[in-house]
């Protein structure tokens, strides 16, 4: 299997997004989304890690997609399963030599936790407290485990940067 | 099943509350029988809004029970003051008392608190949140004058901010009620609260009106609440939908003969005076059924770690 990170349409736009060696593509992102997948991975290139995005590339299934490879690391089901909220469409390939090894859609987790801030500012996780923001994951939003608001738009909005 | 904690009444079920209503009851019959069963033990009052009849309530419930309270005081005088966090307080303060009673005015504060503590955690109010205990003190008052089955309910007045109102919508759905919800437009209930009432198997289901006239004559029970007017922006918004929502004799004309007025109180002009010596009236027994049920509460989660279904 090779290495076409998500290139579906074949062409020229397969380069403005490089190979990578080994590492995660996270292909399918909605267009305009990518740079929230990094901040929802908790990913901002300060440990050094080599990232390609390609951005608003054309895409059959969504018309326009984003891609993003981050090379030397492997992603966790964890860490794929957060992606959901803001990239339910995408799919994660697992990259080691320049080959896919391993195909995910995404899954929606039960919850999630120190990943979104709670938008009710009379919500304790807002305030000082020693509390990480958990959120329920529904099946249309998220719901914050301490004031149960309901997020149902804007959640990418939320992530906690 | 076993509650170390009282959070919400959403975690209670149809057995849960008849077994604190029905202990309730046993005390409302004999005080006396109870009035040394938690001789030592303390409870600790953590209110960091203002109170009189919960916080007096939970004080006299305890003393009533044999034991005492530790209180925190104001706010004024506290750590708080300071720049304490409330987990930090909680966690210093069970130390002292064998369960807390917190009131505090951000949502979620008893749910976060809870985490902090073993000793058992009563939840007094969280902002717009939820009210749990006042809410078995409503039901065993339902229960008294209009029974649980078979009701139907109206709740008027300020739903959105009203976590008495939140608590209470949630606890019915364990019955076999009918809730009629009456606010202006902007006052409505929160969201959140109509997605879990619909989630509910058990509950026939609610239904939202601007008027009490409509649905008024059907009513068993007229649950009222302050419309809070420092919630409003303007003023005059507030004059177009405050008299709507007040009652009197001639208001009541078109209800039931036997319809039962509650309101978790203080009142401001919800209620007319008039009202209150009518066998409608129903709202200073309310408030004294907080003493027996709040003892209820704190035998049953006192007693080997909190088992309501002891």
């Amino acid at each position: 299997m090779s290495n076409d990170g998500g290139g579906e349409t074949g062409g020229d736009h397969q380069l403005r997004v490089s190979k990578i060696r080994s590492g995660t593509v996270i292909d399918h992102v909605r267009g305009g989304q990518a740079l929230n997948v990094l901040a929802i991975l908790g990913i901002d290139g300060s440990e050094g890690e080599e990232l390609s995005i390609g951005m608003n590339v054309p895409s059959d299934r969504l018309a326009r997609k984003d891609i993003v490879k981050v090379e030397g690391r492997e992603l966790s089901q964890d860490e794929v399963d957060v992606l959901s909220l803001i990239a339910p469409e995408s799919t994660i390939n697992i990259v080691r030599d320049y080959d896919v090894i391993e195909k995910h859609r995404v899954d929606r987790p039960e919850l999630v936790e120190g990943v979104l801030s709670c938008p009710n500012s009379e919500c304790i996780t807002t305030g000082d407290e020693p509390v990480t923001s958990t959120f329920d994951v529904l099946e249309d939003g998220v719901r914050c485990a301490y004031c149960e608001t309901i997020v149902r738009t804007g959640i990418a909005s939320l992530i906690d940067t | 099943m076993r509650h170390d904690h009282l959070i919400t009444s959403k975690q209670l079920s149809r057995a849960d509350i008849e077994t604190v209503l029905d202990r309730a009851a046993e005390i409302d019959a004999d005080p006396s029988a109870v009035a040394d069963r938690h001789a030592n033990t303390l409870l600790g009052l953590l209110f960091f809004e203002p109170s009189t009849r919960t916080k007096m309530s939970f004080e006299t419930a305890m003393k009533r029970l044999g034991g005492d309270v530790v209180d925190m005081g104001s706010i004024e005088s506290s750590s708080v003051k300071k720049g304490e966090t409330l987990a930090d307080t909680v966690r210093v303060i069970e130390g002292y008392a064998d369960a807390l009673v917190l009131r505090h005015p951000r949502q979620g504060a008893a749910t976060m608190a809870s985490e902090f503590v073993d000793v058992p955690l009563l939840n007094a109010g969280d902002g717009a949140g939820h009210h749990p205990t006042q809410t078995m003190l409503d039901l065993y008052t339902i229960r008294e004058n209009a029974g649980l089955d078979d009701l139907t309910i109206g709740i008027m007045g300020d739903l959105k901010y009203g976590r008495t109102v939140h608590s209470l919508a949630h606890a019915l759905t364990n019955f076999d009620a009918r809730q009629h919800f009456i606010s202006p437009e902007s006052l409505q209930l929160p969201r959140e609260v109509v997605y879990d009432l619909h989630q509910s198997d058990d509950g026939p289901g609610i239904r939202e009106h601007e008027t009490l006239e409509e649905v008024l004559p059907s009513l068993d029970v007229l649950y009222v609440t302050r419309i809070q007017r420092e919630r409003f922006p303007d003023e005059s918004e507030y004059q177009k939908v405050a008299g709507e929502y007040q009652i009197d004799l001639e208001t009541l004309e078109a209800a039931a003969d036997d319809l039962t007025v509650m309101h978790p109180l203080p009142r401001v002009d919800e209620i007319a005076p008039e009202i209150d010596d009518t066998a409608h009236a129903a709202y200073f027994d309310q408030a004294h059924n907080g003493v027996p049920v709040r003892m209820a509460l704190l035998d049953l989660l006192l007693a080997d770690g909190g088992d309501l279904d002891e």
